[in-house]
């Protein structure tokens, strides 16, 4: 079934032009969509940002609890915690915590089944790495295919999945040191799965800095997370 | 009634409270615990939505904790050990830690104590002191994790609770053993946890009578829990199937609280 349209056609040097387009249901005879190919299929999308938005509780929260026995010689102001104080903060930790478990294990497991990781993360050249690193930061690379993730890009992001196994594995540690004690003595104790943990988040933290600057500076990217292109 | 008497209360220097207390008491003008740092935290971009609205995330988030009490249960395997530790790794001086400072510890009368002993037990009779320090007893040296993050190993010594548990003739069926302290602290523990062989009904700490800072003249020690489920001066016992949660349970820490 086709409707009739009729469009005015403004580039018609001055003189006005009547034009009559069929418009048709049938995607085969629609007009061709701008060809921007999808970088980012729907569940890297949705599993992006349902751990962005995890990331934000558990970061805040964890830096609560951190403040109420502080492993270094500094607190986190009050303004970036969340949970007011320890209780409300453990409960906000341990609620996220299911979050990120679930939407973590579905990632890592479509971005290896899909082969996404093999084909965009690997391999990384320590050569391509300080090239593009050098070329980063004499404003020379270029971002103009998202598709392709240059060397530091995957060296970024290959480390942050690894931080994210890590601070998971040792905030399981911490959680249950009796239940799970071997695995906190693969950390080297109790103890030192506290720091471990401490200096996964930070290696996320720093991560995350550079990444929302970076989708600033490349509002594309931004784009592409959002609608896929 | 055992008589108590409490350590004199005036005198207190207001920053050991804050040191020793503020990191876990609420703010005492803040009845939902929450609010505060949510909507003025990291999550303020959310508050349009009700996500952060006091209440209303508040009940979800007991909701959750009350998940992760199942889950932890289900997690928690009756025979797995807390790992012991040598005499050498025992912390000396041991920390003390409670919502009260030191010298406000509860001070129980020796002669007078009695352990009360009710619920769904066969033999609801009083334990004096003599009588519980007649009980086969057994050392650990084993890791205490507190609530806060920091953790410290101690040696205890004293009575499985299961063993006491027996005596009186407890129905190991109930859900819940309850404990009631000197100064109006309260826990309760799930049965499974009652019945682990390094839960202990302790009298010494590091060789000596149980001293009042650590709980004198009992306190309940469990290494699979953490610091907070430990209770001090313990002064009754209660097996039972109503859930009765407890000090810091009630204003919102996870009531299982295993390690």
């Amino acid at each position: 079934m086709g409707i009739c349209y009729t469009l005015r056609d403004g580039k018609s040097q001055g003189r006005t032009e009547l034009m009559s387009i069929e418009v048709t249901h049938d995607p085969a005879l629609m007009p061709a969509e701008p060809a921007r190919p999808v970088i980012h299929p729907r569940w890297v999308r949705v599993t992006h940002w349902v751990n962005a938005l995890t990331m934000v509780v558990l970061i805040a929260s964890g830096w609560q609890i951190y403040n109420a026995s502080p492993l270094f010689a500094f607190v986190f102001p009050r303004w970036v915690t969340l949970g007011g104080w320890l209780a409300g903060a453990l409960l906000w930790h341990f609620a996220a915590m299911w979050l990120l478990a679930v939407n973590g294990l579905i990632y890592v497991v479509l971005g290896i089944v899909t082969g996404r990781f093999r084909r965009k993360l690997i391999p990384i050249r320590p050569g391509e790495v300080l090239a593009d690193a050098r070329a980063a930061f004499t404003g020379k690379l270029k971002y103009d295919d998202l598709s392709v993730y240059n060397a530091v890009q995957k060296l970024f992001y290959l480390g942050v999945i690894v931080a994210g196994i890590v601070v998971v594995l040792s905030g399981l540690a911490i959680w249950k040191p009796v239940q799970l004690h071997e695995l906190a003595a693969a950390f080297g104790g109790y103890d030192t799965a506290r720091y471990v943990h401490f200096f996964a988040m930070a290696a996320i933290v720093g991560f995350l800095v550079v990444h929302v600057i970076m989708s600033a500076i490349v509002p594309t990217s931004l784009r592409a997370m959002i609608t896929g292109r | 009634m055992p008589r108590v008497r409490r350590g004199p209360p005036p005198g207190v220097d207001p920053e050991l409270l804050a040191k020793d207390a503020a990191k876990l008491m609420p703010d005492p003008t803040r009845r939902l615990f929450l609010r505060g740092g949510a909507s003025l935290g990291a999550l303020a971009f959310l508050t349009g939505c009700d996500i952060v609205d006091g209440t209303s995330a508040e009940q979800a988030l007991i909701k959750i904790s009350h998940f992760n009490d199942r889950a932890q249960a289900w997690l928690f395997n009756p025979n797995k050990l807390a790992p012991t530790y040598p005499e050498s790794a025992v912390q000396r001086p041991f920390p003390f830690n409670a919502y009260y400072p030191e010298d406000e510890a509860p001070e129980v009368d020796r002669e007078d104590y009695k352990l009360e002993v009710g619920g769904m037990v066969d033999n609801t009779k009083s334990w004096t002191l003599d009588e519980l320090y007649a009980l086969p007893q057994e050392t650990q040296i084993t890791r205490l994790v507190c609530v806060e993050g920091w953790s410290a190993i101690g040696k205890w010594t004293g009575t499985p609770l299961r063993e006491f548990l027996r005596r009186i003739g407890a129905d190991t069926r109930a859900k819940y053993v309850w404990f009631r302290c000197a100064e109006g602290y309260s826990t309760s523990i799930d049965m499974p946890t009652a019945l682990h062989p390094q839960t202990q009904m302790t009298f010494k700490f590091d060789g000596e009578i149980l001293p009042r800072k650590y709980g004198f003249p009992m306190k309940v020690r469990m290494p699979t829990k953490l610091g907070f489920k430990n209770p001090k001066h313990v002064m009754e016992i209660a097996v039972t199937d109503k859930y009765l949660g407890g000090y810091w349970e009630d204003q919102g820490y996870n009531w299982f609280s295993g390690l």
